[in-house]
């Protein structure tokens, strides 16, 4: 019974990573949006390179790249927080 | 809310680390005493549901700016505040690891603004209401604007702090956003509470839940 719910969940956040987030808005957020106005946004920079920086894959250009990037964002979480709780959780 | 590399000064990044180091190791302490191994699965799909939320900003009407949400009230409220730094945490790090969202420096900061700060407020704020009769998605919903915009006037200490701009400007600007933004935040939380509900979506031992 459980176990359904969290399929269910899983397939809702796939949906919403893979399809929802492609109507997002472009706008700034608020953080940008307030460095923006007081011009402190332009220091900003990067030190690492990610693998799938902003949400999209290098060189592949259509809605099939953020789309990808937002389900496997999703499948990372899920397995990482599964390790993680595994090991942080209590011994059984 | 994502802070990127390049704009706070080294001492706030570092002790943002530090506090941020401190708390996850309380954070991981508490689980090993209190977290069942049947809740981890529920957690991991509501730490994923948060990561995908995230990837939604809304417009604000009106505005060339977007807001999205955090998750810290929703965590909060279905896990209590232990449980939820270690889901926000997980969140955070992968955007930053995998997906460039929010500065590697700034992880230990954006730690503590996202997945300790928003929580904790949220957690203050069920600790406040939590007796009195109002409605659970109202409740929710203060949870999440409170999350948010103390979050905000966080972040605004830390820019002032870190002597980029007055910390009157900073938290000004930042509160005015995200007032708006928190507006958002607890229209999802009121949103999403009630299915996760009806999913027995919570931890079961209630001093768990504030």
């Amino acid at each position: 019974m459980m176990k359904k719910r969290i399929y269910i969940w899983i397939t809702v956040s796939l949906f919403i990573a893979g399809a929802v987030s492609l109507l997002a808005s472009q706008h700034p957020d608020g953080y940008e949006k307030a460095g923006k106005e007081l011009g402190f946004i332009d220091r900003a920079t990067s030190y690492l390179h990610s693998p799938l920086p902003d949400y999209a894959i290098p060189g592949m250009h259509s809605w099939l790249s953020s789309s990808l990037s937002g389900i496997i964002g999703v499948v990372i979480t899920f397995g990482l927080f599964l390790l993680l709780g595994k090991m942080a959780g209590k011994r059984n | 809310m994502h802070i990127p590399d390049g704009i706070l000064s080294p001492t706030i990044l570092a002790a943002g680390a530090v506090v941020s180091v401190v708390v996850l190791a309380k954070s991981v302490q508490e689980s090993k005493k209190n977290l069942e191994q049947t809740a981890v699965p529920i957690m991991g799909v509501m730490a994923a549901f948060i990561f995908a939320a995230q990837m939604v900003n809304f417009p604000l009407l009106g505005a060339a700016a977007s807001g999205h949400l955090i998750g810290g009230a929703l965590a909060v409220y279905l896990f209590g505040f232990w449980p939820t730094t270690l889901i926000m945490t997980t969140v955070v790090t992968i955007q930053a690891v995998v997906f460039q969202d929010g500065g590697i420096s700034v992880l230990g900061i954006n730690i503590l603004n996202m997945a300790i700060l928003a929580p904790l407020a949220a957690s203050i704020v069920y600790k406040l209401l939590r007796k009195s009769k109002i409605p659970v998605t109202l409740m929710v919903f203060i949870a999440g604007w409170v999350s948010v915009v103390a979050t905000a006037a966080f972040a605004a200490l830390q820019l002032g702090a870190s002597n980029v701009v007055s910390y009157r400007l900073a938290l000004q600007t930042l509160i005015l956003w995200h007032s708006i933004i928190g507006i958002g935040e607890g229209l999802i939380t009121g949103a999403v509470v009630p299915f996760a509900r009806r999913s027995s979506f919570f931890l079961t031992r209630r001093e768990e839940r504030s």
